[in-house]
C-alpha cells in the first residue's frame, strides 16, 4: 500500500503554493515587499548627514531595516495573515485532511524566507546604488550577517505564528500586528539611532528581539569603531545570540500551546 | 462491521445542550442523512465525528478510530475520510485546477484531478481563480476536495444550501455515483426532498436529539399511517379517516351509482410528517 506522502515534501509543496498564492495579491506584493525600500529613499534622502565622520547615516539606517525585513516578513506577515485563513475556513479545511501541521509551517517559514532574501537583496542593492552604502569586506562579518538572517528569520516566524492568536478576527488583524511592529521600530533603533533614544525606551527595547537584530545588524554594515558609540561600547555579540535564540524557544513553545485551526 | 459507531453522545456549549445523547450507526456504503431544522445539533455532530470538536461524553468510532485522537494515527485516518464543512471563503488566489491538484498531494491514494473537476462539473472553470467563481461553483469546490483523497466515508453538512435547483439536481447525481463507487456518507440537510432522494436512511433530529431514525419511504409511520377519505354528501363535506380506504371507497361506491362527489383518498406527505415531528406547522 502506498504511503502518505511526509511531512516535509508536502511543506515545500506548500511552501511554493503559499509563494504563488502571494505573489498573485499585487497590492500586498508592493506594500509588504516595497515598503522598506520606501522608507530607505525617504529617511535617506531627508538625513543627509554623517554620525561619524566615516558612517553615514543610510548606513546606519540600512542595518536597521534589514533587520525590520526579517520582522515584516516574518512577524508581521504571518500574524496578519494566519488570522485571515483562520476565519475565511482555510485553515479548517486543510485541518479536514491528513496535511501535518509541521507541513503548513514549513510552507509558511519558505514564504517568509523568500520574501524576506527579496526585501534585503532589494535593500542592500539600492543602498549600494543610491546612498553609498559600503559592503563588509571582512568574511567574519558575513558570516554574523548569515546567522543572523537564518535564526532572525527563524524567530520572526515562530512569533509571528504565536502572536496570530491575539487579534479577535482576521479583519482587525493588521490593525493590531501593525502598531505593535512599528512601535517596536521606534524603540528598537531602526529609525534614530538607539543610544539618542531615552533610557526607558531602550529598556523596554533590551527585553524584545528587534533591538537585538538591530544591533547586530550593526556589527555587520558599520566599522567596528563604531562599537564604542553602543550602550555597552561593545557589538555583544554573544548576547545578541542568545536573546534571538530565547526568542526562538519561546515562540517555539507558544506556537505549538496556542495555535488554532478555526475558531471557537 | 459499522463505519460509524457512536453512542450517547453529548456536547454542551455552555448552559446550551447542542447534542444531548446521541446513538448512530451507520454501515458501510450507506447513505445516511441528518435531517433536521437548523440549530438541531447537526453540524456539530458532524464536526465532532469529523475529529473537529471535542465531545463532552459517549463514545465515537469512526472507521474504528477515536476521532478525539492526535498523532499519526490521526494523519492516516484523515487519509480514508473526506470533509465537507459549512460555508469556506478562502481568499482564493489560486485555480480550482491548481487548488485541487494541490490537495491531492495529501493523500495516499487520490482520484485523478480531472476526473474529479469533469465530475463536479467545474471543468470549464478550471483554469479560473477561485475568488471569481459563484457561490454554487465554489460550493462544488468544496465537494471536489472532500471527494479527491478518494474516501472510504465522506462527510457533507448541508452541501446545497443556496443551491439553484439545477445545481442541485447535479450535486444530487454527482452523490448518487459516489454511492456507486461504495462511499458511505453521512449527510446533513434542512432539505426533506434531498434527505428523500439521496438517503438509504434519514435520523431526523431536533434540539439535540435524534427523534427518529428510518428509511425515508417509512418515516413516520408513513407507509402504514390512516388515510383520510373526504367526499361530498348532502351538500356537505365529509371526512373520514381510515387504515382501511378501500373498503370504505368501495361502500361509499354502492351508496353513489354512479359518481363519488369530490372524492380524495390522501396520505400525509412526508413534509406534514416532518413538520409535525419536529413541532412546526407549516
Amino acid at each position: 500500500m502506498k504511503k502518505i506522502p511526509n511531512a516535509f515534501s508536502l511543506g515545500i509543496r506548500r511552501g511554493g503554493l503559499e509563494i504563488r498564492q502571494f505573489m498573485r495579491q499585487r497590492e500586498s506584493v508592493v506594500f509588504t515587499l516595497l515598503f522598506p525600500i520606501i522608507l530607505l529613499v525617504i529617511f535617506g534622502s531627508v538625513f543627509k548627514i554623517n554620525l561619524t565622520p566615516d558612517v553615514t547615516f543610510s548606513q546606519y539606517f540600512v542595518a536597521g531595516l534589514i533587520a525590520s525585513a526579517l520582522v515584516n516578513s516574518g512577524f508581521q506577515q504571518l500574524a496578519i495573515i494566519i488570522p485571515m485563513e483562520r476565519d475565511d475556513g482555510a485553515l479548517k479545511r486543510l485541518r479536514g485532511t491528513p496535511m501535518p501541521m509541521s507541513s503548513y509551517f514549513i510552507g509558511k517559514s519558505l514564504l517568509v524566507v523568500a520574501s524576506m532574501a527579496f526585501q534585503v537583496l532589494l535593500l542592500l542593492a539600492f543602498g549600494v546604488i543610491f546612498f553609498g552604502l559600503n559592503l563588509p569586506t571582512d568574511p567574519m562579518k558575513w558570516f554574523t550577517f548569515t546567522w543572523l538572517i537564518i535564526l532572525g528569520s527563524a524567530c520572526a516566524t515562530v512569533l509571528g505564528i504565536a502572536f496570530s492568536s491575539v487579534p479577535k478576527s482576521g479583519r482587525g488583524a493588521a490593525a493590531v500586528v501593525s502598531p505593535v511592529v512599528i512601535i517596536l521600530q521606534f524603540f528598537s533603533g531602526v529609525f534614530f539611532v538607539f543610544t539618542d533614544l531615552p533610557d526607558w525606551m531602550q529598556q523596554v527595547a533590551t527585553i524584545f528581539p528587534l533591538k537585538w537584530l538591530t544591533q547586530g545588524m550593526r556589527s555587520v554594515f558599520l566599522p567596528d569603531s563604531f562599537a564604542v558609540r553602543e550602550v555597552a561600547g561593545s557589538w555583544e555579540t554573544e548576547r545578541t545570540l542568545l536573546m534571538i535564540l530565547v526568542w526562538l524557544f519561546v515562540g517555539i513553545f507558544i506556537s505549538i500551546r496556542t495555535f488554532k485551526w478555526a475558531r471557537d | 462491521m459499522s463505519v460509524i459507531e457512536v453512542k450517547g453522545l453529548k456536547k454542551s456549549y455552555g448552559p446550551l445542550c447542542a447534542v444531548n445523547g446521541l446513538d448512530l450507526s451507520i454501515a458501510k456504503g450507506e447513505i445516511f442523512a441528518l435531517l433536521g431544522p437548523n440549530g438541531a445539533g447537526k453540524t456539530t455532530t458532524v464536526e465532532i465525528l469529523a475529529g473537529f470538536r471535542t465531545r463532552d461524553s459517549g463514545e465515537v468510532r469512526i472507521l474504528g478510530f477515536d476521532p478525539s485522537h492526535k498523532g499519526k494515527a490521526a494523519r492516516q485516518w484523515r487519509n480514508q475520510i473526506g470533509i465537507v464543512l459549512q460555508s469556506t471563503s478562502d481568499s482564493g488566489d489560486l485555480s480550482v485546477a491548481e487548488t485541487i491538484s494541490h490537495f491531492s498531494g495529501y493523500y495516499s491514494h487520490p482520484r485523478n484531478p480531472d476526473e474529479v473537476i469533469a465530475a463536479v462539473g467545474l471543468t470549464e472553470k478550471a483554469t479560473s481563480l477561485i475568488r471569481n467563481l459563484s457561490g454554487g461553483q465554489r460550493r462544488r469546490l468544496d465537494v471536489a476536495l472532500g471527494i479527491i483523497g478518494n474516501p472510504e466515508l465522506l462527510f457533507l453538512d448541508e452541501p446545497t444550501t443556496g443551491f439553484d435547483p439545477k445545481a442541485r439536481r447535479a450535486l444530487w447525481a454527482l452523490i448518487e455515483n459516489l454511492r456507486g463507487d461504495g462511499t458511505t456518507i453521512l449527510l446533513t440537510t434542512h432539505y426533506l426532498d434531498e434527505a428523500e432522494a439521496l438517503a438509504d436512511r434519514v435520523a431526523v433530529m431536533n434540539n439535540g436529539e435524534i427523534i427518529e431514525t428510518s428509511t425515508p419511504q417509512s418515516l413516520g409511520g408513513r407507509a402504514t399511517s390512516m388515510a383520510q377519505v373526504s367526499w361530498l354528501e348532502n351538500g356537505q363535506t365529509k371526512q373520514e379517516k381510515t387504515d382501511n380506504p378501500t373498503e370504505l371507497v368501495r361502500a361509499l361506491a354502492t351508496k353513489f351509482p354512479i359518481e363519488i362527489p369530490e372524492l380524495t383518498v390522501t396520505r400525509p406527505s412526508l413534509e406534514d410528517i416532518y413538520l409535525e415531528m419536529i413541532g412546526q406547522t407549516k
